[in-house]
């Protein structure tokens, strides 16, 4: 994270801003299938959540492994908010997903003030606790959670304003678009107000934080507090979207997704979560249609992440644009190229490893097509080519790295040595 | 009484085979800082190695085997894995384990499928070991308890009165000296994190067929020796063991005592007629989220957990 950020409303922010919106109006005017719809509308979600997950892991320095309880709260919430308001007509759809905010807000105060008390890797099992305390406590109040079938609700209710009654998928991506960008704009600006400045002072040195006059345990909450407000309202907009809530919002898999999405797109940025929400979401859907093993791939593809990019996306983006400023971006790409061919083989490797794999599991009656061939998993020909394969391709992998950490040395040495002249 | 007794069996019981869970993860969090997010995933593959392995050569055989194979592996996932994330910092390690719980379960269904598997008590440990008034206590769960206390006097004895255990233990606390003697300390953790992760295996073997060997087991599991290890205190074995104990019972006890705030009210003659869901709730009911609740009363009235030494 830079230390001098821009002011909110530079000219440049002015046209990045104009440009998401921009963007956001457009896009379904381009896709408009329903199919692209209900994508854009889920991406849309998972960007405010993982935003407001990146509030507590990339602003404050609290992993948390229960960040779905807040988003649960609040589509709860909005879903009985829904439903009440079906019969009494008290408040307008649109602004039903401030209810789930204000009850993650309340989630919030309750849990964070519980968890924030500590800071690290005992914030991270509290948080877990409580993720799995809403969890079970969701199947134990058929009332208020629906039990197993979940909780459903009718959005189309109240009269229809010019014409807008939020039963065609087309009006509520716009109202989750709206929510959307306020939700990122509010955030963005949160990052810029003391409270957030405090938070990364938090995150980096509390006892420093501490003799500055701040209460690092009360900066903690309060950004709880905030992060559980933008969870809500994503849940809220969940529950207006499928106009369905279940248990499963509140569970463990929710909170894990939205890690792999801030964790993903780079948790050091603010636009990270963004990159890594859309990345993954468009990801779930791409693979999930082409193999079984998606789940193992997503697993295989954090663990790469962790291991070898911990900055995620965002910040390779960030490496290259520098590069790309200075002028040397052309530099790197020759060692670059000589990885390629290793990292195609390796990748192809595994995945024919994995697939074969997943059809000797599955016994599935299809004959398996990897890369177009048709392959008969129970010889032992194909299983020897894959690891030979993938072997190859990792043992040139490690003979061909070190050409790029050299590049990169090289060109970073080129723009310091300008800095310094 | 004999709802009592056999309730206070069961839940030490329980309990034991949840202090072989957490004593891994206590002795690797205290060494290397980190909390091994996927410790319940080696208790799986323990369940699911002894599964396999005893379908070609017995139970006895697998209770060693199992153990001793996932211990290997989380040797080598130690070496190759974690230890590059080490150096990412803790956030990188905790996270590094929790995709690698997310890899395992995946792996877990590609081998062997969704469906539990058929992973039985060996017939010379099914019957009845003894019988309290009218309820049978079966062979089994002795045995369970046997292993368990075997376990924890030779981690005890290993820990205190080898001198691996000595060096372990001098490792914990002040490892760049112990480095400085010429020891080499991340082998020693190595070995820690290979020891803890048999141990969790060996819940694993014994625990598997008591229970029920499915896919889903890790996660049911995993975040109960995360409450116990919050309760008994981060880094405390004995604080673990005490917690385990007392979670292991709470929990048993629960889930046999059928009632409610109504029918306690009841008792003293009064009557709550328009009592909400709340109160109609029976402790049965309340069994899954007692230790959570547990877990959150501690963190608000001891913050450190029962045995915690310091505040992290």
């Amino acid at each position: 994270m830079s230390a001098l950020v821009p002011p909110l409303l530079s000219r440049r922010r002015f046209f990045l801003w104009g440009a998401l919106a921009l963007l956001m109006i457009v896009l379904p005017l381009v896709f408009d299938k329903g199919y692209a719809l209900s994508l854009m509308c889920q991406i849309s979600i998972m960007i405010i959540f993982s935003l407001s997950y990146n509030m507590l892991l990339g602003q404050t320095g609290l992993l948390s492994f229960g960040h779905a309880a807040y988003f649960g709260i609040g589509a709860f919430a909005t879903i009985h908010a829904l439903n009440f308001v079906g019969k009494a007509a008290a408040l307008p759809v649109s602004i039903l997903p401030l209810v789930g905010g204000l009850a993650g807000l309340l989630g919030g105060v309750l849990f964070g003030y519980v968890s924030t008390k500590r800071a690290g890797t005992t914030f991270a099992m509290i948080s877990l606790g409580i993720g799995e305390l809403m969890a079970s406590a969701s199947l134990m109040f058929p009332v208020v959670f629906g039990g197993e079938a979940g909780v459903s609700g009718n959005r189309v209710i109240g009269k229809a304003v010019f014409g807008v009654n939020f039963g065609p998928q087309i009006q509520i991506y716009y109202l989750i678009a709206a929510w959307t960008f306020l939700c990122i704009l509010a955030m963005y600006a949160l990052t810029q107000t003391p409270l957030g400045r405090m938070a990364n002072a938090v995150r980096d040195n509390p006892e420093r934080a501490q003799f500055v006059g701040y209460d690092p345990q009360w900066v903690r909450f309060m950004m709880m507090i905030l992060a559980g407000f933008f969870a809500g309202i994503a849940g809220g907009l969940s529950a207006l979207n499928y106009e369905m809530v279940t248990a499963e919002s509140l569970g463990g898999w929710t909170s894990g997704v939205v890690l792999m999405m801030a964790f993903v797109g780079g948790i050091g940025f603010f636009y990270g979560p963004i990159i890594g929400a859309v990345l993954i979401s468009l990801l779930a859907i791409a693979v999930a249609g082409v193999t079984k093993a998606w789940l193992f791939y997503f697993g295989l593809f954090f663990l790469t992440m962790v291991l070898y990019a911990p900055g995620g996306i965002a910040s390779l983006l960030a490496m290259h644009k520098r590069l790309w400023n200075a002028g040397l971006l052309l530099m790197v790409m020759p060692a670059y190229a000589r990885v390629t061919i290793p990292l195609l083989l390796t990748f192809a490797g595994l995945v024919s490893l994995v697939e074969m794999a997943y059809q000797q599991a599955e016994v599935l009656e299809t004959p398996l097509l990897v890369f177009g061939a048709s392959i008969d998993v129970n010889s032992l020909a194909p299983w020897l080519i894959a690891l030979a394969l993938t072997a190859f391709g990792l043992v040139l992998l490690k003979l061909s790295w070190p050409r790029v950490s050299e590049a990169w040395r090289q060109v970073l040495a080129g723009i310091n040595g300008e800095v310094a002249r | 009484m004999e709802f009592f007794l056999i309730s206070l069996l069961n839940g030490v019981t329980y309990g034991l085979l949840l202090f072989m869970l957490s004593s891994g993860l206590t002795l690797i969090f205290s060494m290397m800082g980190v909390l091994n997010f996927a410790h319940a995933s080696f208790y799986m593959l323990g369940a699911y190695f002894a599964y396999q392995v005893s379908t070609y050569v017995g139970f006895m055989p697998a209770l060693i085997v199992a153990p001793l194979l996932v211990g290997g592996l989380g040797m080598l996932i130690e070496r190759y894995g974690l230890r590059k994330a080490h150096k990412f910092g803790h956030v990188a390690e905790l996270l590094f384990t929790f995709g690698l719980s997310f890899l395992i379960e995946e792996v877990v269904h590609l081998i062997w499928g969704k469906a539990p598997v058929d992973y039985r008590i060996p017939e010379v440990l099914d019957g009845t070991l003894f019988t309290l008034f009218s309820t049978n206590f079966p062979i089994y769960k002795g045995f369970m308890m046997m292993v368990s206390v075997g376990m924890l006097v030779a981690l005890y004895a290993g820990l205190t009165r080898t001198r691996i255990g000595l060096i372990i233990q001098a490792a914990l606390s002040k490892p760049d000296m112990v480095e400085a003697l010429g020891h080499n300390v991340p082998r020693i953790f190595m070995l820690v994190f290979g020891g803890g992760v048999a141990f969790a295996a060996l819940a694993g073997v014994i625990g598997g067929n008591a229970f029920i060997t499915e896919p889903g087991m890790a996660t049911a599991v995993g975040s109960i020796v995360f409450v116990v290890v919050v309760v008994g205190g981060l880094g405390s074995l004995t604080g673990a063991f005490l917690a385990s104990l007392l979670i292991g019972v709470v929990q048993t006890f629960a889930i046999g005592l059928n009632i409610s705030i109504t029918d306690v009210a009841a008792l003293f003659g009064i009557e709550l007629v328009a009592s909400g869901v709340v109160a109609r709730l029976t402790v049965t009911q309340l069994a899954p989220i007692l230790p959570y609740l547990f877990m959150v009363a501690i963190l608000i009235f001891r913050p450190r957990g029962l045995m915690g030494a310091r505040e992290s």
